[in-house]
């Protein structure tokens, strides 16, 4: 080995400038990991000995990337490499180190390239190899690595790389045939190399050579150099330039300038707002217009500057349904632009800014179609052009792509990455990725849903099977568990499951049995995945990233394999399984004596539906000792929900429904509202218990560390609207407490509606904030309430998918139990909860979407007329909420599809829309048509409400013939195929 | 701005060493005249100056003891050694702590019983902080004592072993030690493997325990067969200007 010192100037964040020095040594034992080199000392060589040749390159060659193969101008260009085609490339250090720099997302799916031992990519240290080393620059630091002379340096430290390879690969006399291929698409590299003899090829005509995988082509990223002629060519430009890094820093800094996530607007993509920091208070700032937006995309962090009072404008409630063509666009915008422009006087404007930079880009690749009107030429031919693609996201714009199989990929769902956006372009430029399946099929729109949400839904790896017990199936428990591990022994109870019909993950168990005093001993079991998952297990890692279990309509995504999601870890009747046990004594008055903790055995005798239980509370002929224990555990449970109502828990509502699925087909028959009886209550008040007595021990063990859930309180403006629209019916909404919310939501009801409450808890839940995991150390005490549960610390033990809180009851109880960092590290927590957090949002609206992509199906074909509530007025339109599908739709009184024959006015001050005697408010009742309509080219269905009564002339539809105006289908015999009823989760 | 790569994916570390190699070790000795006996030492870019003054009277009339000599071990840290000036008071608690480890180190090994009512003094420059200041002092100070001819049953090796990623690594630098990874320093007698001093300031797995402090040692007797070749060179080139 032999020395060198590497040295340079960097400035510390304090702002002082100081002198870094650091080893840097030189090896010899760096191998070229060649199968065909017989000089070096490697064993396990990565690359094949005879790697594929193409059209233009006859040889047998490894590829040597440069970084902007990988990342384009800041552009991922990544997909390429992943393909399955593209095998023996050798990764050079200084490539890697760059892409760490310039974005981590990338970096990190070239380390899982690397991992991958099928796609032999070689990670070659020639920073480090004594002879692929070259000396550095002058005046060379990694802070101003996008210099001009850094980048001299990288491309000729590859090119002594590739050029140490060519030289030493034929040394040996099985590789003396073999080469290797420089991969640049930056020309000044290019033609350094080839004056210095090394074959180097263009990422673009390379794939041309790959003559067997065509759809390569699609996925190279759209040249800049073209981009710049063109931008030469018509000398336009649309956008405003973003500023640099460092104008927004100096903005920040003097307060010019502040930053937020971008969030577009559901209802209109040409609508967002960001959190920001305005006159000192942090508050929401509106972006409109596609101009203000500034290429900006939904969820990009941008540095924003608020307009000058004059041009701030109202709350634009505006709801836009359809992107139009895209020559349109422009005109669409400037009427988007002006008609937000009406500044009403009765509103105080609101801050109003435009984007001046992009600080960090979230793009993502994107589910979508392409637009049928934007392919040319006829059919078949395989001529690339220019097409326009939508995204399935309708807060994402647009994506100019250009592709040959323009035509094969019609009518298909395909997914797209954006490459750029440059200021002359209207849309952004993007490039094709992949075909998923005929759009409308079932299982391609869930995969579009499952991807749209970034759910992980690929099967589990072999190496994370591998972590499971060998046994299989056929594991049992034996006496080693009873002896060894300090469980108890709770075979011989009566220990019953309750869960909804079909469910196969048991997570939780129950028992009562009355104690010589008087008193009872209830035991709340949950699955002891621990067990199974121990820390550092491939598997543990996999669970974690997953975080949740995804319950679709049709399917479930789940978390840990299935042999324990579903066997192992479900506490199934009759079938001795391991358990975590909380267990409590209680007295008459369902107070609690003493809590326990403890590992056990059970063997669950029933498995009963909600529905057999309840059957077997309510018949009195049975009156053998699982039902009095049930009877015994209603009453305590009825107790203690009557506790925690009086403490103002909250009773809300959401209109959640359930299909009927046909067995073969999987298609929906019929739709029924979630039932809830006595024994759903009875299981969830003795989870709720058991999960706010492990918060509290889970708690005084690690301070610091615990994982808890809470439910902030929401801020009083959330309920702001709501409140505005009870105060006509005279109803008050106290909403400082949850107790204050609870009563005044009791007292919410007009006689003349049954619905109302209902509807009222629903729009309540609507205001609320989304419940969060938190590491204890992250917030202070008094932060950790769980506003809808009305209780001080609550935290998710019941589930046996947060195995985590497992792990950190097990070291509470357990002395012996040696436990690393990863139980007190309080900042690993919180990065595990953030990801918890992300995972469940996403896990809740993909079900939403996947119950929207039901209904969708489910009113294919028909016509329905159902009543519904208005629970929302915008300026153009109402939201209608059908109670009994659960869904709800827009129904616009503007806009271009709808016929201007009508006389509807909003009126702000009552935020009612009239026309004559016709008055549409909320809470209002009305009749509305349902029925599924595509949009011009069938790739978006979507469902159409139209109003039926109140009558308003020229604009209501007529009712349908009196025999029809039910439900019209098909008679089918409605199978059970059920769904597993989500679990209540709050 | 992501944490650093610490391990990369090739197996190498920051400065491309492998988890199991040592930096580079430079040796002197009697580099001070002044000094009864002196060694200066590079580990990597951490470099550190030993002197020993002694056995000689004692300086406060107190201290004496009836049976041994008293060992004196003065530590410093030089206000240039770091990237950043940083100027440290005489009275500062870390040097104090670990000049107090060092004596700790040395009294059971430097044979005081032959030199009652005696003092030895050691003292200890860094030049330059690149991680590993403590086993590079106690490396020098052994020099040093060995140089001033001093009696010892042994010399006393030290070396740090930390962890990154579960992988057990040697001889931690700046930048690895400041990452918050944890670090172990062992000092050992090679001849008897009997260790001296362990310390350690962070937390570690304790199932991990084991493996580090095993590489540790491994480090230390590798620093042994360094430190003995300079000193048996260095006797050699004496011998020879003797005899001429």
């Amino acid at each position: 080995m032999s020395l060198r010192a590497k040295s340079f100037i960097k400035r510390t964040k304090k702002g002082n400038v100081i002198k870094v020095i650091k080893e840097h040594y030189l090896r010899d034992d760096i191998w070229c990991s060649s199968a065909a080199c017989e000089v070096c000392g490697h064993t396990d060589p990565i690359l094949s000995a005879i790697p594929r040749s193409t059209q233009a390159y006859t040889t047998p060659h490894y590829l040597v990337p440069d970084t902007n193969v990988f990342m384009n101008q800041l552009v991922p260009q990544i997909d390429i490499m992943e393909h399955p085609t593209i095998k023996d490339v050798i990764v050079l250090q200084t490539v890697r180190e760059e892409l760490r720099h310039l974005s981590m997302p990338i970096y990190n799916r070239v380390n899982a390239i690397i991992a991958d031992k099928n796609k032999r990519f070689y990670a070659f240290s020639n920073e480090h190899h004594r002879e692929a080393y070259i000396e550095r620059m002058k005046d060379e630091s990694p802070n101003d690595r996008n210099d001009r002379v850094i980048n001299q340096a990288r491309i000729s430290a590859i090119r002594v790389a590739v050029k140490w390879y060519a030289n030493h690969l034929p040394k040996g006399k099985k590789g003396s045939s073999l080469t290797v291929v420089m991969l640049s698409d930056d020309r000044d590299n290019r033609e350094k190399a080839k004056s210095a003899a090394i074959k180097c090829s263009s990422v673009r005509d390379y794939v041309v050579g790959l003559t067997d995988t065509p759809e390569l082509m699609d996925m190279v990223v759209t040249a800049q150099e073209a981009n710049e002629a063109q931008a030469k060519a018509d000398g336009k430009v649309t956008y405003e330039e973003h500023m640099t890094q460092l104008q927004i820093t100096n903005g920040i800094k003097n307060g010019k300038i502040s930053q937020g996530t971008l969030t577009v607007s559901n209802h209109n993509y040409l609508e967002a707002t960001v959190m920001a920091n305005v006159e000192g208070k942090v508050q929401n700032v509106y972006i409109v217009g596609r101009k203000h937006m500034n290429r900006s995309i939904q969820g990009d962090i941008v540095a924003i500057e608020v307009l000058p009072k004059s041009e701030w404008k109202t709350t634009a409630s505006v709801a836009i349904e359809e992107e139009e063509d895209e020559v349109d666009n422009k005109e669409a915008a400037s009427q988007a632009n002006s008609e937000t422009m009406e500044i009403d006087d009765a509103l105080p404007a609101m801050p109003t800014g435009k984007v001046v930079g992009i600080i960090r880009k979230k793009w993502r690749p994107y589910c979508g179609y392409i637009a049928k009107k934007s392919i040319h030429g006829s059919e078949g031919s395989a001529a690339s052009q220019n097409v326009i693609f939508r995204a399935m996201d309708r807060r994402i714009p647009s994506i100019k792509i250009r592709t040959t199989q323009a035509h094969a990929l019609a009518g298909q769902r395909i997914v797209v990455s954006i490459d750029s956006w440059p200021t002359n372009s209207v849309l952004p430029l993007g490039h094709f990725v992949k075909t998923l399946g005929a759009s409308g099929d079932k299982e391609t729109e869930t995969e579009v849903l499952l991807l749209e949400h970034d759910v992980p839904f690929q099967e589990f790896s072999k190496r994370i099977l591998e972590d499971l017990p060998a046994e299989g199936e056929n594991w049992v428990v034996t006496d080693q568990h009873v002896q060894n591990e300090r469980r108890r022994d709770f075979r011989h109870l009566n220990v019953c499951s309750i869960d909804p019909p079909g469910c196969t993950d048991i997570d939780d168990a129950l028992h009562v049995r009355p104690l010589p005093n008087g008193n009872f001993e209830v035991g709340v079991h949950i699955a002891d995945v621990t067990y199974f998952v121990k820390p550092g297990m491939p598997m543990d890692d996999e669970a974690a990233s997953r975080g949740t279990t995804v319950y679709l309509v049709d399917k479930r995504i789940d978390m840990l394999p299935s042999l324990l999601g579903t066997n192992l870890c479900s506490l199934r009747s009759n079938v001795e399984r391991l358990a975590f046990s909380c267990i409590w004594e209680m007295n008459e008055k369902a107070e609690i004596i003493n809590v326990d903790f403890t590992k056990s055995i059970i063997k669950s005798k029933f498995s009963f539906t909600y529905e057999e239980a309840q059957n077997r509370i309510d018949d009195d002929s049975m009156q053998d000792d699982v039902t009095k224990g049930i009877r015994v555990l209603n009453g305590i449970a009825k107790q203690l929900k009557k506790k925690r109502l009086e403490n103002g828990a909250l009773t809300l509502a959401s209109p959640e429904v359930r299909f009927n699925l046909e067995n073969d087909s999987q298609d929906p028959v019929d739709v029924e509202m979630k039932e809830l009886k006595e024994t759903n209550a009875l299981v969830e008040e003795f989870m709720l218990l058991a999960n706010i007595s492990v918060a509290e021990k889970i708690y005084s063990k690690f301070p610091d560390s615990a994982l808890l859930r809470r439910h902030p309180t929401p801020p009083d403006s959330n309920f702001e609207e709501l409140r505005r629209a009870l105060s006509e019916f005279s109803i008050g909404l106290e909403t400082s407490t949850s107790k204050a919310l609870s009563d005044s939501l009791d007292k919410a009801v007009v006689s003349s509606d049954p619905y109302f409450n209902k509807l009222v808890r629903i729009m309540t839940t609507r205001c609320m904030l989304q419940a969060q995991y938190f590491s204890s150390g992250t917030e202070t005490e008094q932060d950790f309430r769980h506003y809808g549960l009305a209780c001080p610390i609550y935290t998710h033990f019941t589930s046996p998918i947060h195995v985590i809180v497992h792990r950190l009851l097990r070291a509470c109880i357990d002395p012996e139990l040696v436990y690393g960092q990863e139980l007190t590290d309080k900042m690993r927590m919180k990065e595990l909860c953030d990801n918890l957090n992300f995972r469940h949002r996403m896990a809740q609206q993909a079900a939403r979407s996947s119950v929207e992509l039901y209904t969708n199906l489910f009113f294919r074909n028909k016509v329905v007329e159902e009543d519904g509530h208005v629970i929302r007025i915008l300026r153009n339109g109402f939201v209608v909420l059908v109670q009994k599908y659960g869904i709800e739709g827009v129904i616009f009184t503007s806009g271009d599809q709808v016929s201007s024959g009508h006389n509807i006015v909003y009126d702000q001050h009552s935020n009612t829309l009239t026309s004559g005697d016709a008055q549409i408010k909320i809470f209002g009742e009305v009749k509305v048509r349902i029925q599924i309509e595509g949009d011009q080219e069938g790739m978006r269905q979507k469902m159409k409400m139209s109003l039926i009564t109140p009558h308003i002339e020229g604009f209501s539809v007529p009712a349908l013939e009196m025999q029809s105006s039910k439900v019209i289908r098909s008679i089918e015999p409605s199978s059970e195929a059920d769904i597993p009823a989500k679990k209540i989760k709050l | 701005m992501s944490r650093l790569e610490l391990l990369t994916v090739e197996g190498l570390r920051i400065d491309g060493r492998r988890p199991n190699e040592l930096r580079k070790i430079t040796a002197k000795t009697s580099v001070l005249a002044q000094a009864d006996g002196s060694a200066y030492i590079e580990q990597g870019n951490t470099k550190c100056l030993a002197a020993v003054y002694g056995p000689q009277e004692v300086r406060h009339r107190m201290q004496i003891l009836h049976d041994r000599a008293i060992i004196n071990v003065e530590f410093n840290v030089a206000p240039f050694s770091t990237s950043e000036r940083k100027k440290r008071s005489k009275n500062d608690k870390r040097s104090l702590e670990i000049a107090s480890a060092i004596k700790q180190t040395f009294e059971p090994v430097v044979q005081t019983s032959q030199f009652p009512r005696s003092q030895i003094d050691i003292y200890l420059q860094v030049l330059q902080h690149d991680g590993g200041t403590l086993q590079a002092c106690i490396n020098a100070a052994t020099m040093a004592l060995i140089d001033a001819g001093i009696p010892m049953i042994d010399y006393v090796c030290a070396s740090t072993a930390g962890c990154i990623e579960k992988q057990p690594v040697l001889d931690l630098n700046y930048l690895e030690e400041s990452s918050d990874s944890p670090e172990l320093t062992v000092a050992i007698l090679p001849r008897t493997g009997k260790v001296n001093l362990m310390s350690m300031e962070s937390r570690l797995h304790v199932d991990m325990l084991e493996s580090v402090a095993a590489l540790a040692t491994q480090g230390c007797e590798q620093i042994h067969t360094i430190l003995d070749s300079v000193v048996r060179q260095n006797t050699q080139l004496l011998k020879d200007s003797m005899l001429q």
